[in-house]
């Protein structure tokens, strides 16, 4: 399984020289396995990868976490939905009231974009989510609910030898109970348990995250405390607040894991990281 | 053991704050949770017990009438929304271990998340008067 990071902002594209880095395209990450190809939200940075994309691709899932701006902005220009020759599948989560295609059409129509679904040459075919198991050939790949403001799903993907779990926005003190020692009652713990590879939100630092109570995100030190109980193998941090240049969140990371004893690798995730897993 | 589903996480994070007395249960009725304020009724600690099966805390919580008579399970708004998935309040006697008999009101609501995955339910307490 091959992965590759488009987009690992958080909440808004944050381009510029003070993010060159670790970049500013918010949330997508492509996976390939044989013929098959997945791509983890539709961030800005789809936009990017919809220009490079082999030719040869004709049928492409999209999972999308939820439907917050940053995780779906760049799906109007993501140029295979143009092509008449390429199937394009959209997954994401079952609100339980108002249907997923109804929800995406209030981005995909007028005065926020100029083309509606019903224009494109394919109409993408549409599939709701919720606690579910499914396979793309040989991915298996598990959705659930995890504590972020709205439906909002966490993957696993497995290829049997390798697991990525992804939860680019993600709560952990809110959906916890007694966090991070009672993995039965943490929010994605089953997402990520013993992942080779886990894409978590780090969006702030403590002192951030206790005036942001309730937004939805996680700091530093709670992804690690995750990953940690997770028992992952590496943890990449996702989901980089917007304000925060490559400079502070180098020294969040660094803050965050002073005095702690790890034994597993956590690193700040890097537009352009390519992981085999 | 697998971990319980957002909404009966939530529900706990709920019931935690709360200062009336909450049971979580899942839907084979096995207590999960039970909060502070229902320690007072139980007359147990969560930390020391932590969830219980059905057939254990159904020993240690008995439901009666005025006179002391077991109530019937069928009866008692945890079980009816256990078997109905919807709403279902009551109230009835209990001897807590003091020796103390309280009339306690129960009201039970099934926790039904998105995508209508039916999870347990919450029974919330109150403690109307001390015999």
């Amino acid at each position: 399984m091959k992965v590759k990071i488009w987009g690992c902002r958080g909440s808004l594209p944050a381009p510029g020289p003070e993010t060159m880095v670790y970049g500013g395209n918010t949330s997508c990450v492509q996976i390939t396995h044989g013929d098959t190809f997945i791509i983890l939200d539709a961030g800005s940075g789809i936009q990017r990868l919809g220009k490079y994309l082999n030719p040869q691709v004709k049928e492409i899932h999209i999972l999308l976490t939820h439907l917050h701006i940053d995780h779906m902005m760049g799906l109007g220009f993501f140029q295979p939905l143009y092509n008449p020759d390429v199937t394009v599948h959209i997954w994401g989560p079952s609100s339980g009231k108002e249907s997923l295609l109804n929800r995406l059409r209030r981005y995909f129509s007028p005065p926020l974009f100029p083309v509606m679904f019903s224009e494109l040459p394919n109409h993408p075919i549409i599939h709701e989510l919720g606690y579910d198991n499914f396979e793309f050939g040989a991915l298996k790949i598990h959705s659930e609910y995890v504590c972020h403001p709205g439906p909002t799903l966490g993957y696993r993907i497995s290829d049997g030898k390798g697991v990525l779990a992804y939860m680019p926005d993600h709560e952990l003190s809110l959906g916890s109970a007694n966090f991070p020692n009672d993995p039965e009652w943490t929010s994605g713990f089953e997402i990520a348990n013993s992942a080779d590879l886990l894409l978590h939100d780090g969006s702030y630092n403590a002192k951030e995250y206790a005036t942001k109570i309730g937004w939805g995100h996680s700091s530093v030190r709670d992804a690690v405390a995750f990953g940690k109980m997770c028992k992952v193998k590496k943890l990449a941090i996702f989901h980089h607040e917007p304000m925060h240049s490559d400079h502070q969140l180098e020294h969040i990371l660094h803050t965050s894991l002073r005095n702690q004893k790890l034994d597993f690798e956590v690193f700040l995730c890097t537009e352009g990281d390519e992981f085999e897993i | 053991m697998p971990a319980q589903p957002l909404e009966l996480i939530l529900a706990r994070q709920f019931a935690d704050s709360l200062s009336m007395p909450v049971f979580i249960v899942d839907t084979e009725g096995n207590l999960l949770f039970y909060n502070e304020p229902a320690e007072e009724i139980f007359g147990l600690r969560f930390s020391e017990t932590g969830g219980m099966r059905l057939e254990e805390w159904a020993t240690i919580f008995r439901p009666i009438d005025e006179e002391g008579n077991p109530l019937p399970p069928e009866g008692l708004p945890l079980v009816k929304t256990l078997t109905n998935q919807i709403p279902a309040s009551g109230s009835f006697y209990i001897n807590n271990l003091k020796g103390e008999r309280i009339l306690i009101s129960v009201t039970a609501v099934p926790v039904i998340g998105r995508s209508n995955r039916y999870s347990g339910a919450m029974a919330i307490f109150w403690k109307t008067q001390l015999q």
